[in-house]
């Protein structure tokens, strides 16, 4: 796995994002090196979850651009997803197939070397290898949040992008998620996340997303330069 | 606000075309109807019925020619994200199926004196229809969505398949026509143009070309106004007011 | 490869699950040939003229009844994103998911089709065109019907949006599968016409991933 070499970077400069018509933030800097982590803060609409998908790929900057080990990510955009790995607010299972399909589907979707022992081991870390059989429409939303998660273990990826993960888990299970994560950095990966809640994740690096909203613009806008529009 | 940099500068290119266009488009359809109507020809089979077609042909032409806009400025929207290109095609799209029905219209006006039917499916006729439904289906997507830029990007895409489409939708309909009619009913227009017959029809065509592109300046300048009102809008609701300091 | 049956597996395995939908497109496919006969009198030389439009018509708009939930599903419960982020490029993906509803919705109608063209009377000289035709067509349909159901992802009543969007784009198809089973009834070559059906299929194959990726990866914008 070269890509969980101890010099990897992960790096933007100058990001925008635009939503609608709307710019949520725009000239965002920020670096990450391997084993570190980031942890997004702001109020609602500050603009965190757009940031995650933009790291992850699913939006595309409006401007500046995102880097890996200094080489611009959207050069090879598959290579980038199969560094990443992206919690979002869906948990993405199927009702009708049970744990260990869903699970194993992801794994084997996400990276052909992921065998059945690597799936079996991130069941058994979150606590679901009792409901491996389970159909997914059974289970309950923690239990949907925690067979989410534990796609992070079943496929390797260094870079892990998780947009409020510790909604819906209980105390013990977000104690695991943080020694995963550790454990994760340890062995040099990265961490970037949202959250609301209380998290430990020692020594990460604060992003706070309200200081690149760009200000309200004068009323006057609106009146002004009217000659040059009709 | 990098984004309407662009679009300030079109609208003062606006300013300075459309009342040329407008004038332009008066003058020529004014003198085009003139001849059309009184200094030419009645055909020697069809008679004063053949004056329909200095609306039926022009009309048809600027279908097609609105069609082959909105495909181009879908394509540029995007391969380069060009804010004006959206705005273009989705400007384009009425404008297009307004000919495209004054086109049916007036050809089943045209089809009842000469088929002694309102409509027959000669394969001009049939493709116009399908072009229309085309026409329809990008207005429809472009207003389906709560965010416009969703809309204007599917809509994008739309536009580019149906115009690799309308060729083969071309060949198969003219296909169909000529296995189930007999071909002589669908020799429908001019083999031989009297001289007197052209005139008009081109001065209907730059006519009508004329007034497409006041009627799209017009509505490119609206829909410009409109998004640059609903952007304003939407920073002020989200962005933080900078008076205020911000807790953190 | 792994990757495109593994998408195409888990697509079948759903819809195995789930069951109904292709029962349900077959059902509605053997009902509305049915309610011909009633519109049109039962005379039988008139059901073999109209048997060949009428059969695939009524398939065109069969394989549409499932398209809206093509993507749907993946889409609202956040399995779209995920298929967006995988290495494997997401053409491809589209490619597997089409590949699972033909095999769902366009091959239970190939067939149910001749057993309904001997209701409708069809010339018996026509059923192996037929077969040929729906074979090389319905696959098509789908591919076609990916696109517009990529398109309509997230739009305000997309069910009714999306006939509009695919419906015309079926008609190439509709007129050269009809074609060829009338040559074939009447007794002339068919091959043109099942090489020009051949020549859209290869074509949608080759065109409409990408048209489909696009629209899904800016569905997910």
């Amino acid at each position: 796995m070269s890509d969980f070499a101890p010099n990897a970077r992960f790096s933007g400069h100058g990001l925008a994002c635009l939503r609608g018509e709307r710019m949520v933030f725009a000239s965002l800097d920020f670096a990450l090196d391997a084993g570190g982590a980031l942890l997004l803060l702001g109020p609602n609409g500050s603009g965190k979850s757009s940031l995650l998908r933009l790291l992850a790929g699913l939006l595309k900057p409006a401007a500046g651009r995102l880097a890996w080990n200094d080489q611009p990510v959207a050069d090879d955009r598959e290579a980038h997803s199969a560094r990443v790995h992206y919690v979002g607010h869906h948990d993405a299972v199927k009702p009708v197939l049970t744990v260990w399909e869903n699970l194993r589907f992801w794994a084997g979707l996400h990276s052909p070397a992921a065998g059945d022992a690597l799936t079996a081991g991130a069941l058994e870390r979150f606590d679901l290898k009792r409901l491996a059989e389970v159909p997914g429409k059974l289970l309950s939303a923690g239990q949907k949040r925690r067979l989410n998660l534990a796609r992070l273990l079943a496929a390797p990826a260094p870079v892990w992008l998780l947009d409020e993960p510790t909604v819906a888990l209980d105390r013990a299970s977000v104690k695991r998620l943080e020694a995963d994560m550790a454990r994760h950095r340890a062995e040099g990966g990265m961490v970037i996340l949202s959250t609301h809640a209380e998290i430990d994740l020692p020594g990460a690096a604060e992003l706070h997303l309200n200081r690149f909203t760009p200000a309200a613009p004068d009323m006057a806008l609106l009146a002004g330069d009217g000659e040059d529009w009709l | 606000m990098h984004r309407f940099a662009n679009p300030a500068r079109f609208l003062r290119l606006a300013s300075a075309i459309l009342p040329w266009s407008s004038a332009l488009s008066a003058l020529l359809i004014a003198a085009g109807l003139y001849f059309a109507l009184f200094h030419s020809p009645a055909d020697y089979q069809q008679g004063e019925t053949v004056r329909i077609m200095y609306v039926h042909v022009p009309s048809a032409w600027l279908a097609m020619a609105c069609y082959s806009t909105m495909a181009l400025s879908s394509a540029v929207a995007l391969i380069w994200k060009h804010p004006l290109a959206d705005l273009v095609a989705k400007a384009a799209s009425p404008i297009g199926a307004a000919f495209t029905f004054l086109c049916l219209v007036s050809g089943s006006l045209w089809g009842r004196p000469m088929w002694g039917t309102w409509w027959a499916w000669d394969a001009r006729l049939t493709s116009m229809l399908i072009l229309f439904f085309l026409y329809l289906g990008h207005m429809a997507l472009i207003n389906a969505f709560d965010d416009p830029s969703r809309g204007a990007k599917a809509a994008a895409i739309l536009a580019l398949a149906g115009f690799v489409n309308i060729p083969i939708i071309k060949f198969s309909v003219d296909w169909w026509n000529t296995l189930h009619q007999p071909a002589s009913v669908s020799k429908f227009g001019m083999p031989s143009i009297d001289p007197a017959m052209l005139l008009p029809l081109l001065l209907m065509a730059l006519g009508f070309t004329c007034f497409f592109v006041t009627v799209l300046l017009i509505r490119v300048r609206t829909e410009i106004i409109a998004s640059k009102l609903r952007a304003i809008r939407m920073t002020q609701i989200h962005a933080v007011p900078v008076a205020v300091p911000v807790a953190e | 490869m792994s990757r495109l049956f593994g998408i195409i597996h888990r697509d079948l395995r759903l819809a195995l699950r789930q069951g109904s939908d292709s029962v349900m497109v077959v059902t509605f496919f053997v009902l509305t040939v049915v309610l011909f006969p009633f519109g049109i009198g039962p005379e039988a030389n008139i059901l073999e003229r109209v048997s060949s439009g009428v059969l695939w018509v009524t398939a065109l708009l069969a394989s549409m009844l499932s398209l809206d939930r093509l993507f749907q599903a993946d889409y609202e419960d956040g399995s779209l994103e995920l298929l967006a982020l995988t290495p494997t490029p997401l053409e491809l993906l589209v490619l597997g998911k089409v590949a699972a509803h033909w095999l769902t919705t366009g091959l239970p109608l190939m067939v149910a089709a001749p057993v309904l063209a001997v209701l409708l009377n069809m010339n018996a000289d026509g059923f192996v065109t037929l077969l040929l035709t729906m074979l090389l067509g319905t696959p098509t349909l789908s591919l076609i019907g990916a696109m517009g159901a990529a398109l309509v992802l997230g739009a305000r009543r997309g069910g009714v949006l999306l006939s509009l969007l695919v419906l015309p784009l079926y008609i190439p198809v509709l007129i050269f599968g009809v074609g060829a089973i009338d040559a074939a009834v009447q007794g002339l070559p068919v091959h043109a016409h099942l090489l020009i059906l051949g020549g859209m299929l290869l074509a949608a194959l080759a065109l409409t991933p990408w048209a489909t990726a696009a629209a899904l990866r800016q569905a997910l914008e």
